[in-house]
C-alpha cells in the first residue's frame, strides 16, 4: 500500500519538478516571463509603421522577413508610464497568436530561465486587475518574483 | 468532341473511381447508411447527366444499377458480397461505355440486356429468366457465402437465380478490384477484357474498345484537376516573391552599377511571367458563372408566361476563380431579377410598343485592369413611385428628402436591406433579400455596382470588379509623413490643389470643398480622417508629462512638428478623387507617389475593427503600409448611409439655380470697367478679321457659317478699325445668330451674381463684384432687341419703366416673390433668370411644363408663373389648362411669354387661363406686367395687405 502511494507521489513529484523554460523580459524594472516555446524571435529596434486609429497600445506594424508583425507596446498595455530610469529600448519579442505575429515591445531582454514547477504560484487576487488579466501565474525566484505573461490573453486583451 | 462530353467524361471518370472504392468499402460495412447514400447519389448523377447528354445505353445501365442501390439504401435489401459484385459489374459496364465514348465521342455498340436483367431481378426480387445459362457459365466462387447472407430476405428460388447472376458477374468484379488503380489513370483502356471474359452472353464489345484509345487518354491528361488549396498556396508564394522582387529592384535602383543588375533584371522578368502564369491557373472564363443562366431564364419565362431572350456577350472574358465564385450568386440573382421584375409580359410589352420578347443582355469585358459586367434589360425599369413609397415606409428618407432627390438617387434605395418592390413574392424573387446582399458581396471584393434605370425603358446594372484580389494596383500617398495605399480601382483622378488661384480648396464652415469642373466635390483630409496630427499630442497627454522623461518630450516635439509642418507644406496639396458607387469625394493628401502592385494582406485581428483599412502590405522598400478602404472611408464620412451630401447638392442646383454660381465671361469693351455676361448665353467666341466685315442697310454684317450675321459693337467707343482681328461674342437662338464686337476677352469666372447697383444705362443689368472688381453685368436682351428687326418679333406694348422701379422697391421690403419661369429654350431661361433676379424676384426656371407640374405636385408655391407657349411635348396652352383645372396653383396668375402671337393665340391663351401676353424680349413690359399682376393678385386676395403696400 505505502509503496504504491510512494510511487504515486514520486511520479507526481517528478511531474511537478519538471522545469519549464521562460524567456525573461524586463519592463520598468519588473521581470516577466514568456514561455520560451511561444517566442518566435527577439528583435532589436525596428522601423515601425504607425497605425492610425489603432488602440494606443498598438505601436505599429513592422516587416519581419516578409511577414507583417503588429507591435504592441507592453509598457502601455500594462499601464506603466514611461520613465527615464528604464528607457524603452524598442526591443521586441515576437510571439504568434492565432496565426498572426505580434512583437511585444519591451525594455530589456533577460536570460532564459529553467524554472521548477514547485516554485509556481497562481496570481495573487490582489494584483492590479490589468495585470491579473494577462498573467498566468508567478514564479518565486531568489530575491525576485517573475510574472508569467499569458501571451494569448495578453494579445487578445488589446482592443480598439 | 463536344465540350460537354469532355467535361462529362472527366467528371464521370472521377466519380467512377470513387464509386469503386466506395462499393468495396460498402462490402466491408454493408450497413453504412452514409456510404450507401453516397453511392446512390453518384450513380444517380451519372444517370442524370447521361439523360441530359443523350447517352441512352449508359443511362439505362446506370438507371438499373441505381434501382438496386435504391433498395440497399432504403434497407429493403441487405448488402451481400454478391450484390456488391453485381454493382461492380454494372460499374465496369458503365466504364466500358464511357471508355468508348471518350474514344469516339459516341456510345459504343453493345447489348446490356443481360446485365440489366440481372439488376432487375435483384431490384424486383423475382426469379431471373436467364439464370440457368448464367449459372452454368459462371465459376462458382462465392456460392457458399451468398445464401447464408442473403437468405434472410429472399426465397431460396430467388436466391438461386441471383446467385447465378452474381456468379456470372464474378470475374469482372475481381478484375475491377485488381485493376482499380490503372483504371483511375486510363479508365477507357480497362473495360474491354472483363467484358470479353465475364459477360459472354452480352454482345461482343464494341469494336472501338479493342484498341487502346489514344483520344480518351488525351482527354484525361490534357487537363489536370488540382486542389484549389494548392493553387492558393502557389499564389501566396508568388505574391511573396513579387514583394521580394520589388524589394530587390528598389535596392538595385539605389546602386545602379551593381553586378547583380543583370541577374536581377532577369529575375524580374521571370517573376513577372511566373506571376502571370500562376494568375492564369486561377483564371476562368466568366461564361462558367453564366452557364446556368439560360436555363434559369427559360424556366422563369415559362413560369411567368413571359418571352425572354438572354443574350450573352464576352463569355470568354477571364477572371480570377475566387472573384468568379463570389460574383456567381449576385449575377444569378440580378439576372433573375431582370427577368422577374424587369421584363413585362408580352401583352404589356406590345401595348408599350415594344417587341413581345424582352431581352436581357449580359455583357462582360475588360477595362483597365477591371472586369465590367453589364446586365441590362429592356423591361419596365424601376418603378420610381413604388421605391419612393417603400423608402418612406421603411423610414429611409422623409417625404421632403425624397422630393428633392433625382430619379437616379431614388433608384439607389433598392440597394438597401429589405427592399423589394415586387407586389407579390414569387418563387423567383420578391422576398426582400437581394440587392443589398448583391451590393455587399460586390463591394466585399473591391468592386462597385451602378444602376441606371429609365421607367418604361429598362434598367442597366454595371458591375465593376477587379481582375484578381490577391495582387492589386495601388496609389501610394503620403499624409502627415505617413504613407498609405489607396486601391487604384477606386481612384478616379488626381488633382493638385494650390494655395490660391482656381485650384484652391475652399472651406464652408471649416469643411473643405473643391470645385471640380462644374461640381462641388466634398473633401476629407486624410490626416483629419486618420487623426494623424493628434495621436502624437494624444500620446503626450497619455504619458503624464510630470515625469518629464525623454520619451514624452520627444513625443511632444513630434506633435509640434506634426502640427506645424503640414501647414508649411500646405502650398501644394493633392486631391485623390475617389469614387465609391455613385458617390465621389476627394481625399486630401500631402504627396502622391507612384502606383505599385501590392499584395493585400489582412490586418491583424486586433486591428480588424478599424473600418478605414482593408489590409496592409509590404512595399518595395520593405516598409509596412496600410491600405485604405474607400468603402470604409465613404461610410465613415457618412456618404452612403446618411442622406448624402451629393443628393443635397444635386437638388440645390436643380431647383435653386439662381443661388448657384454663374459662369461669367469677362470682357473689356469701351471703358475700363470689365463687363460680364453669363457664359451660357454666349454660343461661341470668335476672332473675326475686321476686313471681312461687310455693311448692308447701314448695319455691319459678316458672313458666318454660310449665313449673314449682324454685328454690332458693344459700345460705340469700341473701335472696329479697318484691319486686324476683333473678338466677337456670338449669340444664337434657333437658327439666328448675332455678334457683339468687344475689345478683349478677359477671363471666365464662376461667381455668385450679387447685383450691387442697378444698371443705369441701357444694356447693363447692373454692377457686381466679380473677381474682386466692380464689373458691369450685361443685359444681352438689350442688344438683341436693339439689333431688333429679324430677331424675335417686337412687341406693341408700351414700356412703363416707372412701374418696374416701383415693383422693385415694393419687393425689397418684403419676402421675395417667387416666380416660376417655364421655357424650353435654355437661352431665354439663362437670360431671363438673372434679369428677374435683379428685379428682386426669387426665380425658379424649369425647362418643361412636366417639370413644373412635378414641382406643383411636390407642393412648391409660386406667386406668378411665366410660361413660354411653343414648347415640345406640352405647349403653354395645355400647361395653363392643366394648371388652372387640376392643380393647387389654380389661383396663381400665369403670364404667357411668346415670340409671336396672333390675336387668335391671345384669345386662346386668355381662355385657358393666362392673364397677360408678353413679348419675349421686352424686359420692361415683362417686369411691369409681373409687378402689376402681383399687385392685382394681392389686392384680390387680401385687400388690407395690398393697401399697406401701396401706402
Amino acid at each position: 500500500m505505502s509503496a504504491e502511494t510512494l510511487t504515486y507521489e514520486d511520479a507526481e513529484r517528478a511531474h511537478n519538478s519538471q522545469s519549464k523554460e521562460f524567456l525573461t523580459i524586463i519592463i520598468a524594472g519588473q521581470r516577466f516571463g514568456i514561455p520560451i516555446l511561444q517566442v518566435q524571435d527577439v528583435l532589436g529596434e525596428q522601423a515601425v509603421t504607425r497605425i492610425p486609429l489603432a488602440p494606443p497600445e498598438v505601436a505599429g506594424s513592422l516587416n519581419l522577413r516578409g511577414r507583417i508583425v503588429t507591435a504592441i507596446d507592453v509598457r502601455r498595455r500594462l499601464g506603466i508610464d514611461s520613465c527615464e530610469k528604464y528607457k524603452n529600448s524598442g526591443m521586441g519579442v515576437v510571439v504568434e497568436h492565432e496565426n498572426e505575429l505580434y512583437s511585444l515591445i519591451i525594455d530589456e531582454v533577460g536570460d532564459v530561465l529553467h524554472l521548477k514547477d514547485e516554485n509556481f504560484e497562481s496570481t495573487p487576487t490582489t494584483l492590479d486587475p490589468l495585470w491579473r488579466e494577462i498573467s498566468s501565474g508567478i514564479y518565486r525566484l531568489e530575491g525576485e518574483l517573475l510574472v508569467i505573461l499569458d501571451v494569448p490573453k495578453f494579445v487578445s486583451s488589446v482592443h480598439s | 468532341m463536344d465540350d460537354l462530353i469532355v467535361e462529362f467524361l472527366t467528371e464521370t471518370n472521377e466519380s467512377l473511381d470513387e464509386l469503386d472504392l466506395d462499393i468495396v468499402n460498402l462490402e466491408q460495412n454493408p450497413n453504412d447508411k452514409d456510404l450507401l447514400s453516397k453511392i446512390f447519389r453518384l450513380m444517380h448523377t451519372i444517370k442524370g447527366t447521361c439523360g441530359f447528354l443523350g447517352l441512352p445505353r449508359l443511362e439505362k445501365c446506370a438507371h438499373h444499377a441505381e434501382n438496386v442501390l435504391g433498395r440497399f439504401r432504403d434497407g429493403d435489401l441487405e448488402v451481400t458480397p454478391d450484390y456488391v459484385t453485381l454493382i461492380l459489374e454494372s460499374i465496369d459496364r458503365i466504364k466500358l461505355i464511357v471508355g468508348g465514348l471518350g474514344e469516339t465521342g459516341s456510345e459504343p455498340e453493345g447489348d446490356d440486356s443481360e446485365l440489366i436483367e440481372k439488376l432487375d431481378a435483384v431490384y424486383e426480387g423475382r426469379d431471373g429468366g436467364g439464370d440457368a445459362p448464367a449459372a452454368e457459365e459462371a465459376p462458382p466462387v462465392e456460392e457458399t457465402s451468398a445464401p447464408a447472407e442473403g437468405g434472410g430476405c429472399l426465397t431460396q428460388e430467388e436466391l438461386d437465380a441471383l446467385e447465378a447472376a452474381f456468379q456470372a458477374a464474378d470475374g469482372p468484379a475481381e478484375f475491377a478490384l485488381k485493376e482499380m488503380p490503372d483504371q483511375a489513370a486510363t479508365p477507357a483502356a480497362t473495360p474491354e477484357p472483363p467484358k470479353a471474359e465475364a459477360a459472354p452472353k452480352s454482345a461482343a464489345p464494341a469494336p472501338v474498345a479493342s484498341d487502346p484509345p489514344a483520344k480518351a487518354a488525351a482527354v484525361s491528361t490534357q487537363t489536370l484537376r488540382v486542389n484549389v488549396d494548392v493553387l492558393e498556396n502557389l499564389m501566396t508564394m508568388v505574391s511573396e516573391m513579387v514583394l521580394t522582387r520589388n524589394q530587390l529592384i528598389q535596392i538595385l535602383r539605389q546602386n545602379s552599377d551593381s553586378e547583380f543588375s543583370a541577374p536581377l533584371q532577369r529575375l524580374n522578368h521571370v517573376v513577372s511571367d511566373l506571376q502571370e502564369g500562376v494568375m492564369k491557373t486561377r483564371m476562368q472564363p466568366i461564361g462558367n458563372a453564366w452557364s446556368k443562366l439560360p436555363r434559369i431564364i427559360r424556366d422563369l419565362a415559362i413560369e411567368l408566361n413571359k418571352k425572354i431572350e438572354l443574350e450573352m456577350r464576352g463569355q470568354d472574358t477571364e477572371l480570377d476563380r475566387q472573384v468568379l465564385e463570389l460574383i456567381k450568386d449576385p449575377l444569378t440573382h440580378m439576372v433573375r431579377n431582370s427577368g422577374d421584375h424587369g421584363i413585362e409580359d408580352p401583352a404589356t410589352r406590345k401595348a408599350a410598343g415594344k417587341p413581345e420578347t424582352g431581352t436581357i443582355l449580359l455583357h462582360a469585358f475588360h477595362e483597365g485592369g477591371h472586369i465590367i459586367i453589364q446586365i441590362s434589360d429592356d423591361g419596365k425599369g424601376l418603378p420610381l413611385d413604388k421605391i419612393k413609397a417603400k423608402a418612406l415606409a421603411n423610414g429611409l428618407a422623409t417625404a421632403e428628402e425624397l422630393e428633392e432627390m433625382s430619379a437616379n438617387q431614388i433608384n439607389q434605395f433598392i440597394f438597401n436591406a429589405g427592399f423589394s418592390t415586387a407586389e407579390k413574392v414569387t418563387s423567383v424573387s420578391g422576398r426582400g433579400v437581394g440587392m443589398d446582399v448583391v451590393r455587399t458581396n460586390i463591394e466585399k471584393i473591391g468592386g462597385s455596382i451602378e444602376l441606371k434605370s429609365t421607367e418604361g425603358k429598362g434598367s442597366t446594372f454595371t458591375i465593376k470588379i477587379p481582375l484578381t484580389l490577391a495582387i492589386v494596383s495601388a496609389l501610394i500617398v503620403e499624409s502627415a509623413k505617413e504613407r498609405f495605399a489607396i486601391p487604384q480601382l477606386a481612384v478616379r483622378e488626381l488633382v493638385m490643389a494650390s494655395e490660391d488661384g482656381d485650384n484652391r480648396i475652399e472651406t464652408i464652415k471649416g469643411t473643405p470643398v473643391f470645385r471640380l469642373r462644374d461640381r462641388l466635390l466634398p473633401l476629407i483630409s486624410l490626416s483629419d480622417l486618420l487623426k494623424l496630427a493628434s495621436p502624437a499630442s494624444a500620446q503626450k497627454t497619455a504619458i503624464t508629462p510630470k515625469h518629464g522623461d525623454e520619451d514624452a518630450s520627444v513625443d511632444a516635439d513630434a506633435a509640434v512638428k506634426a502640427v506645424h509642418e503640414p501647414v508649411a507644406e500646405r502650398r501644394h496639396q493633392y486631391i485623390v478623387v475617389t469614387q465609391v458607387g455613385n458617390h465621389d469625394f476627394g481625399i486630401i493628401v500631402d504627396r502622391v507617389f507612384d502606383t505599385e502592385e501590392i499584395v493585400v494582406k489582412p490586418v491583424a485581428k486586433i486591428l480588424r475593427d478599424i473600418e478605414l483599412f482593408s489590409g496592409n502590405t509590404i512595399l518595395g522598400d520593405g516598409s509596412v503600409i496600410m491600405i485604405l478602404d474607400p468603402n470604409g472611408i465613404a461610410k465613415n464620412i457618412g456618404q452612403i448611409d446618411a442622406a448624402d451630401s451629393m443628393a443635397a447638392m444635386e437638388t440645390e442646383s436643380a431647383y435653386e439655380r439662381q443661388g448657384e454660381k454663374t459662369t461669367l465671361l469677362l470682357f473689356a469693351a469701351g471703358n475700363k470697367t470689365p463687363k460680364a455676361v453669363p457664359l451660357s448665353l454666349v454660343a461661341r467666341l470668335e476672332n473675326i478679321d475686321v476686313g471681312t466685315i461687310e455693311r448692308s442697310g447701314g448695319r455691319s454684317m459678316i458672313q458666318y457659317r454660310g449665313k449673314l450675321m449682324p454685328l454690332m459693337p458693344f459700345d460705340p467707343r469700341v473701335e472696329i478699325g479697318e484691319s486686324g482681328e476683333k473678338p466677337v461674342l456670338v449669340f444664337t437662338d434657333g437658327g439666328r445668330s448675332m455678334g457683339i464686337v468687344v475689345d478683349e476677352i478677359i477671363d471666365i469666372k464662376e461667381e455668385y451674381i450679387d447685383m450691387q447697383i442697378d444698371g443705369g444705362q441701357g444694356g447693363l443689368m447692373g454692377s457686381a463684384i466679380i473677381d474682386g472688381k466692380a464689373t458691369d453685368i450685361v443685359d444681352v436682351g438689350h442688344f438683341l432687341q436693339s439689333n431688333g428687326n429679324n430677331w424675335f418679333k417686337d412687341h406693341d406694348d408700351t414700356p412703363f419703366s416707372n412701374a418696374a422701379d416701383a415693383s422693385k422697391k415694393k419687393t425689397n421690403g418684403h419676402a421675395k416673390k417667387r416666380v416660376l419661369l417655364v421655357d424650353d429654350s435654355p437661352f431665354f431661361r439663362n437670360m431671363l433668370t438673372p434679369l428677374l433676379s435683379v428685379a428682386g424676384y426669387d426665380v425658379v426656371s424649369l425647362e418643361s411644363p412636366h417639370a413644373a407640374l412635378d414641382m406643383c405636385n411636390k407642393g412648391a408655391e409660386f406667386d406668378v408663373i411665366i410660361s413660354d407657349i411653343e414648347m415640345p411635348d406640352m405647349d403653354g396652352f395645355e400647361f395653363a389648362e392643366k394648371v388652372k383645372t387640376e392643380t393647387s396653383w389654380k389661383e396663381t396668375p400665369m403670364l404667357a411669354l411668346t415670340s409671336h402671337a396672333t390675336q387668335k393665340d391671345i384669345d386662346r391663351g386668355m381662355s385657358v387661363g393666362f392673364s397677360k401676353y408678353i413679348a419675349k424680349f421686352d424686359r420692361d413690359t415683362l417686369l411691369n406686367t409681373i409687378s402689376q399682376t402681383l399687385v392685382e393678385q394681392q389686392q384680390n386676395s387680401d385687400p388690407s395687405v395690398s393697401q399697406g403696400e401701396v401706402a
